[in-house]
């Protein structure tokens, strides 16, 4: 069934690199320009695109695995169901597809972070690792959401007051030490607050064991989380 | 050996939300037969075919499909089955030929196999013209026929069609019958649900009338009206307002009597007959018509409710 998302994809892939690498490139190239001209400008590139990698981990992540997950649940998958496929296979295709999106976005993403000298060539795989778990935190567990749901306007209500918010709060653009203790705490506990530090540090080159061990763990008990909870309403919706 | 298809003893499913969708229900397919499941809206079908097609586990009683257990054997039995579900399943946004390659691909055919199977298939559903078309560029009628093309890709041994004519203009339903009648004649086990008696009573040998989960009745459609109708319907259509009255002054006339809410019907072996004892009682509707009896006669003598309400 992969190679049905990869069919589906040639058609639409101009659109989804506009949103998932274009829009977060220019976004760093204008704020990088525009407040780098208040402080140390190639300082707060260098602090701001891994940030802004992550987010846009989250974002693909968030695009792949909501509408066309909702939409496939009354289409493609039931289709898919009535051949031996069950649904812990469309699961795993839709979930590869998920991945592969997750990876080719990074992968330009960082790219070009390595050609403006943003951080350096050795730092890119790492990187680029980091961003993929970043994505697959919030691919899992949206999926495995979507595929339940009845009314597709709480996919709306999702990025407006989930993920938009997380994308604006979660330390991509500040330092979050700044923040007073109580905000503090709640931004530390979104999970993009973590893929945020562990590519920054990882970035920056600035990576400690303790704290990286801990958004590794933390990124990867979600993922997790949603991958078991994914296979449970596959096979609740499509096996009912 | 196996001349049975489909083995379902006291069959029954249960939803979540504590709906008995299904009550008990035992049958057995034969191999190229044409087999349907006859009801109105939540009699129970589509759930049926849904368990049928493995893709809903029975909550009580046996189903052995092709002598497997759909629960333990349920990618194996899908391999040889052919589904067109109610609402079609089709990829708007590719192609005839990417939607038929893409589900040859879930049957783990290979490409040349496939390229093979879709040109004949869109010959016998008459769309060999479109192959390069987008599906959304497609009419319903077409749309149906190449979700039965598709369902025929993995050459199967049973078709499950549910509802396959269901929105669809009388000359699309005329076109896609006569496919599925091409499909019984080259010896296809054809498994259908309809709330159509027309349609029943054109494509299945055998039909179960469903109501509430439950059977009703069984046979051929032959049996089926012999057994629980008369030969001959009247049916009287009456002014607004003036057909309680008319069917007071009717009693006795016919073997039984059913006033429906647009027309009074009057089951007789002879029609004509019938007619002329109406005219005799002072009776004058605006129509009168004596048809044969149909299937929507004998799902209303059984259950006292019309199939499409």
């Amino acid at each position: 069934m992969f190679a049905y998302w990869m069919l589906h994809y040639r058609r639409i892939w101009r659109g989804t690199f506009v949103i998932s690498v274009l829009n977060p490139l220019l976004f760093l190239s204008g704020l990088g320009v525009g407040l780098g001209a208040l402080v140390d400008r190639m300082d707060y590139v260098a602090f701001l695109a891994p940030g802004l990698l992550a987010a846009a981990m989250m974002q693909t992540a968030a695009v792949e695995a909501m509408r066309p997950v909702y939409r496939a649940v009354r289409g493609s998958y039931l289709a898919a169901a009535a051949t031996p496929l069950g649904p812990g296979a469309i699961q795993r295709a839709h979930l590869s597809f998920q991945a592969f999106r997750i990876v080719t976005s990074g992968a330009a993403f960082v790219l070009v972070m390595v050609l403006f000298r943003v951080t350096g060539p050795a730092r890119a795989a790492p990187l680029l690792a980091a961003s993929l778990l970043t994505g697959l935190a919030f691919a899992t567990p949206i999926t495995a959401w979507a595929v339940g749901l009845d009314r597709p306007q709480a996919l709306e209500a999702l990025f407006r007051f989930g993920i938009m918010p997380m994308y604006m709060f979660s330390g991509t653009f500040f330092e979050t030490d700044s923040l007073p203790d109580v905000p503090r705490w709640i931004v530390e506990a979104l999970p993009l607050w973590h893929g945020v530090e562990l590519c920054r540090s990882l970035s920056l080159g600035t990576a400690a064991a303790g704290p990286a061990a801990i958004h590794v763990t933390y990124l990867c008990v979600l993922a997790g989380a949603g991958l078991v909870a994914g296979a449970h309403r596959y096979r609740r919706r499509l096996h009912a | 050996m196996t001349d049975v298809l489909v083995r379902a003893e006291a069959l029954t499913k249960i939803h979540g939300t504590g709906l008995t969708a299904v009550d008990g229900i035992s049958f057995e397919l034969r191999r190229g037969e044409a087999f349907g499941f006859l009801g109105p809206n939540g009699a129970g079908k589509s759930t049926t075919m849904r368990m049928i097609a493995c893709v809903s586990r029975p909550s009580g009683g046996s189903l052995s499909l092709l002598g497997l257990d759909p629960v333990a054997d349920g990618p194996r039995i899908r391999a040889r089955l052919g589904v067109v579900p109610q609402e079609d399943t089709l990829d708007d946004e590719l192609t005839v030929a990417e939607n038929l390659y893409i589900y040859g691909r879930y049957f783990g055919l290979r490409r040349p196999e496939i390229r093979e199977r879709s040109a004949r298939l869109l010959e016998f559903a008459q769309l060999t013209e479109k192959l390069d078309d987008r599906v959304s560029a497609l009419s319903g009628g077409m749309k149906r026929r190449l979700t039965i093309a598709r369902s025929l890709i993995n050459e199967p041994e049973i078709l499950l069609l549910d509802e396959p004519t269901t929105g669809l203009d009388p000359q699309a339903r005329h076109v896609l019958w006569d496919r599925l009648f091409r499909l019984k004649q080259d010896g296809v086990t054809l498994v259908l649900t309809t709330h159509y008696m027309d349609e029943a009573e054109q494509l299945c040998d055998r039909i179960a009338v469903m109501d509430q989960g439950r059977f009703v009745a069984e046979g051929s459609p032959r049996e089926l009206i012999e057994a629980h109708s008369t030969r001959e319907v009247l049916e009287l259509r009456f002014a607004p307002g003036e057909q309680e009255a008319a069917a007071d002054k009717l009693g006795g006339i016919a073997e039984r009597l059913e006033v429906l809410p647009d027309r009074v019907l009057l089951y007789a072996d002879d029609g004509e007959r019938a007619l002329a004892a109406a005219h005799g009682r002072a009776v004058s509707p605006i129509t009168s018509l004596v048809r044969r009896a149909t299937l929507e006669d004998v799902f209303l003598t059984l259950t006292g409710r019309s199939l499409v309400e």
